[in-house]
């Protein structure tokens, strides 16, 4: 009986050989995948023992604060004004995990980045524990916040994101309804669980969700202003005739294309494009749509940054693109920024920023510099032209026509003795347009002649004025305000 | 093995002829065991300590309770080998007193880590540390009892079909009573109901039928070896030997259907499977059983969701993480042994009690996070060294039946270590077991210091100097006798 015990000796050792070999994979070979993997929380909790990094706008105000507690995580994120920065900063939360900056520069605020190795080091040899990295912001607190009150004020939905055309810094984005990401970094793991049940509850509309990057909506009118760049490009001028129809019908259909409330764009046959663009005459548009061509309008479009997928500020940002435009009818459609036309807020400021910019595309982006622990800058972030989107003479062109259609558009808060290039939107949205209360929209910079800031706004259904609402009534006072808080505040 | 254990079946052995030479005694080796349980206790004291420290801060008295508590145990339970089993292998219970230390310390680290915790049903976590304690002082009286009350492991022989018997009744009864006194405990339904206490008659039903077993296959030993026809080269038994597989066969696949117990199947049929091997030396009965083995877990794969279930966690547990009993535990303990690494996070500083079941069947990859690759490996050769050394035993006694038993119930712990350790490293689809002498738990606890007592017992047969009649007082020759009168009777 000896040898087949002897046997079932080496059997024995043969299993913890096998499971010897199979820890080393797991603990050392492969240990990495799954040390990184989403799911480990307890990546997350180390980072807690390390002071995290700040956050703090472009005048050096914090805020995304840290603070030191006596319980198992040592620090505890805390967030200064947090409604008005949440959309930008995002949460920091055990349970939850990141988002917004917290997420995208997670590597930096954590100390863990590369540009930080050598503090890492010598952190390592004075025994000192290793902290992590500041990221200073490009926003301006003054805009941001009229930004956030504008928008809170009647309670809207929406978004408004401002840009500094010539070097592409984000100068605010806001986003409503916002949330504070204290209640999401808190320690208590039940304040934390409450707090996360109501921001994802099905009545709460989605406070979570920045809008300003991550929600797509019809563009409505304000395309027009990319469709005549591309009319522009193709050879136009601002006095090229388009009709004036009060309603066109779409080629190959029966479907009219009717302006707002059917309104003649003019008392004769045609108008020029500069009182096209001023009146917003969708016959016009869907025509010169229609004579350009899908190839032409999707190509000016990609020039203002339209089809990017890897556009991050370093937040990522939704893709915005024309949709498909399987037809004449649908061209006519997508000319007036209907039919599948998707845009988000950001990519709306950025043709305007663009625009505003003599038709140079600035990359546009929201950290300004890295800072060290010690506050030393690590990076600073340079303007980057991507693109040229219109000769200037064109952009000069269209900025004239929306210096009409700013003339043209209602609402309160003109600016005084500043000149405003702007275009509004009304975008139909639903199964059923009739129904459904339309999005507010406004694209406008100022000042005209020498631009220092570009905006886009968007009030969700109309805002407070129900089916009546139009671009110029509920988001340009919105869109004037924010500018006017930046231009008057240099 | 390559152990220089003679083969002692049929011969006396050199071992024993040396140890019956006039002038020496054997030796005991209970010196020996004695300095290694110092040395147990010492690694054991040190863990307790690193434990409080990481996890308190500072010493509790606490610390002096459970530490004076084990070193008091382990210190009569050597007493108990000294006064009962002075011949017993020197190297076994060490290695179980530091596997037991270990457990207690890693179960108090939970309790400390999970002090005050309120659970999503309003609970709060029971310590269970002290009561793992008195476990361990009643798993070592039984321990020093059947030592004392078992002076001779053959005797159980003789009970062999009653231990059978009670063994099966003990194995099904959970399984076929009704829910109240025979609950489902996370998905298994293994445990019995007897007022406050809950055990796992399945526990001791292994070491009944591994005597059983023993007992049956030395009787019938001969029938087994009976050729039947050769195919492929190997001896298949004869069909109506086959009995006893089946019968194996058919309690493992009730007690996977009827108990959702995945584990205890496989270690029952692993177990008779080997002792089927050693008692007949026929490779063709471990073939003949793996492929029946393998069809069974086939067809319960197809059949039933629960082993479906297992399979698919094993596969790909990130991609079930969510799913209710998905791949959450696995993923978890996967996390906690990669971010272990090499070194570990060190004893109380890592963050087992993220993981579910920390102090049962997953205790193993609390090791392995806290102790990394280097602990986790220790821990492995511990129980090979525990599992060889009590094989040694098996090769060195003289009886069959001590052969047979010694061999099993070492292969049935080193076999249950690779069905828990593999299943938490994913080298095997987990399967809800305890590992032995570390998880919390009675039943299993008091199982195995049984099943330690009789390895003892045998290694102790196997080394003890073998009692041979003692020779007859020498007597001169007969012709050297004087001659004596003898007196006529008057």
């Amino acid at each position: 009986m000896n040898t087949p015990l002897r046997r079932v000796g080496m059997a024995m050792m043969v299993m913890i050989l096998l499971l010897l070999g199979n820890a080393t994979w797991v603990q050392v070979i492969n240990a990495d995948e799954w040390r990184k993997n989403a799911y480990n929380r307890r990546v997350l909790l180390d980072e807690y023992a390390r002071k995290r990094g700040l956050i703090t706008v472009a005048d050096g105000t914090v805020i995304a604060d840290v603070k030191e507690t006596s319980d198992r995580l040592r620090f505890l994120r805390t967030y200064n004004n947090g409604p008005v920065y949440a959309p930008v900063t995002g949460y920091l939360s055990v349970t939850y995990g990141t988002s917004g900056m917290e997420r995208a520069e997670n590597d930096l605020l954590n100390g863990s980045d590369d540009r930080l190795f050598a503090r890492r080091v010598s952190a390592l040899i004075t025994g000192r524990d290793p902290v992590g990295g500041n990221v200073q912001l490009t926003l301006n607190a003054k805009v941001q916040q009229t930004a956030y009150d504008q928008l809170t004020a009647k309670g809207f939905t929406g978004s408004v994101v401002a840009i500094k055309p010539d070097t592409g810094e984000i100068l605010a984005m806001a986003s409503t309804p916002s949330y504070d990401p204290n209640l999401l970094a808190s320690h208590d793991v039940n304040e934390q669980a409450a707090a996360w049940k109501q921001l994802t509850a099905k009545d709460s509309n989605d406070p979570l969700v920045n809008r300003a990057t991550q929600a797509l909506y019809p563009a409505g009118s304000t395309l027009k202003v990319v469709v005549a760049a591309a009319a522009l490009a193709d050879g136009k001028n601002k006095d090229t005739p388009y009709t004036a129809k009060g309603s066109i019908t779409l080629p190959g259909s029966q479907t009219p294309l009717p302006n707002f409330n059917g309104t003649p764009c003019g008392p004769g046959e045609t108008v020029p494009m500069e009182t096209a663009l001023a009146k917003s005459c969708n016959t016009a548009f869907g025509e010169m749509a229609g004579q350009l061509g899908a190839n032409k309008l999707r190509r000016q479009a990609e020039k203002f940054g339209f089809n990017d997928p890897d556009l991050a500020v370093p937040l990522v940002v939704e893709t915005s693109t024309l949709g498909s435009i399987p037809d004449d009818a649908a061209l006519y459609q997508t000319g007036i920024g209907q039919r599948d036309v998707q845009i988000t807020p950001l990519e709306n400021a950025v043709v305007a920023a663009t625009i505003a910019n003599n038709g140079k595309r600035m990359q546009p982006y929201l950290v300004s510099k890295i800072l060290g622990p010690d506050l030393k800058s690590i990076d600073d972030t340079e303007p980057d032209q991507v693109e040229t989107a219109m000769s200037t003479a064109n952009a000069n062109a269209l900025r004239d026509m929306m210096i009409q259609s700013e003339i043209n558009t209602g609402g309160e808060g003109r600016l005084q003795n500043v000149q405003v290039a702007s275009k509004t939107g009304t975008a139909e949205h639903g199964t059923d347009a009739l129904k459904n209360n339309p999005h507010a929209w406004y694209i406008a910079f100022a000042p005209a002649q020498k631009p220092e800031i570009a905006i886009a706004v968007i009030v969700e259904d109309g805002g407070d004025r129900g089916l009546g609402a139009t671009g110029g009534k509920v988001a340009a006072p919105i869109g004037r305000a924010v500018m006017n808080a930046y231009l008057a505040g240099r | 093995m390559g152990s220089p254990v003679p083969s002692g079946e049929g011969s006396p052995g050199a071992s024993a002829a040396t140890n019956t030479s006039p002038g020496l005694k054997a030796p005991t080796r209970r010196g020996t065991e004695l300095v290694m349980l110092s040395f147990a206790a010492g690694l054991v004291t040190l863990a307790l300590i690193l434990v409080e420290l990481n996890q308190e801060r500072s010493l509790s008295l606490r610390i002096l309770y459970l530490g004076l508590a084990y070193l008091g145990l382990f210190a009569c339970a050597h007493l108990a080998v000294r006064r009962w089993a002075p011949y017993a292998d020197p190297a076994i219970l060490p290695c179980v007193a530091l596997l037991n230390g270990l457990g207690l310390v890693v179960i108090h680290r939970i309790d400390l880590a999970l002090e005050g915790t309120v659970f999503p049903d309003g609970s709060t976590w029971d310590p269970v540390a002290f009561k793992q304690v008195i476990w361990t002082g009643i798993g070592l009286l039984l321990f020093a009892a059947t030592l004392k009350f078992l002076p001779d492991h053959r005797m159980l022989a003789r009970f062999g079909y009653t231990f059978g018997l009670v063994g099966l009744v003990a194995l099904l009864l959970p399984g076929v009573l009704p829910g109240f006194i025979a609950p489902t405990i996370n998905g298994a339904k293994i445990w019995l109901r007897v007022g406050p206490l809950s055990i796992q008659p399945g526990e001791f039903a292994k070491i009944l039928l591994m005597v059983f077993f023993a007992a049956f296959l030395v009787s019938k030993r001969d029938l087994f070896t009976v050729a039947g026809r050769r195919f492929l080269g190997m001896d298949l038994p004869r069909a109506r030997d086959l009995g006893p597989l089946f019968a194996a066969w058919g309690v493992t696949v009730a007690v996977m259907v009827l108990q959702k117990d995945l584990g205890s199947s496989l270690l029952f049929f692993g177990i008779v499977l080997v002792l089927l091997y050693i008692a007949t030396e026929r490779a063709a009965w471990v073939v003949l059983g793996l492929g029946m083995f393998a069809g069974g877990a086939v067809v319960a794969w197809k059949l039933f969701t629960h082993v479906q279930q297992r399979v698919a966690n094993w596969q790909d547990p990130i991609a079930r993480y969510d799913v209710v009993g998905g791949g959450y535990q696995i993923s978890q303990s996967l996390f906690a042994l990669a971010t272990g690494g090499i070194g570990g996070a060190g004893l109380g500083a890592g963050r087992p009690e993220m993981i579910p079941e920390a102090n049962t069947d997953f205790i193993t990859a609390v090791i392995g996070e806290e102790l990394g690759f280097v602990g986790f490996a220790a821990l492995l050769l511990v129980y090979m060294v525990f599992a060889l050394r009590g094989l040694r035993g098996a090769i060195a006694v003289r009886d069959s039946f001590g052969k047979l038993l010694g061999g099993g119930l070492a292969f049935a712990v080193c076999f249950q270590v690779f069905i828990v350790v593999g299943g938490i490293t994913k080298l095997i689809p987990m399967t809800g077991i305890t590992a032995p002498f570390l998880s919390y738990g009675g039943s299993s606890l008091l199982a195995n210091y049984i099943l330690v007592a009789l390895l003892l017992r045998i290694s102790a047969a196997a080394r003890a100097p073998q009692r041979i009649a003692k020779p007859k007082p020498q007597q001169p020759a007969i012709a050297d006798q004087h001659t004596v009168m003898v007196e006529r009777p008057k």
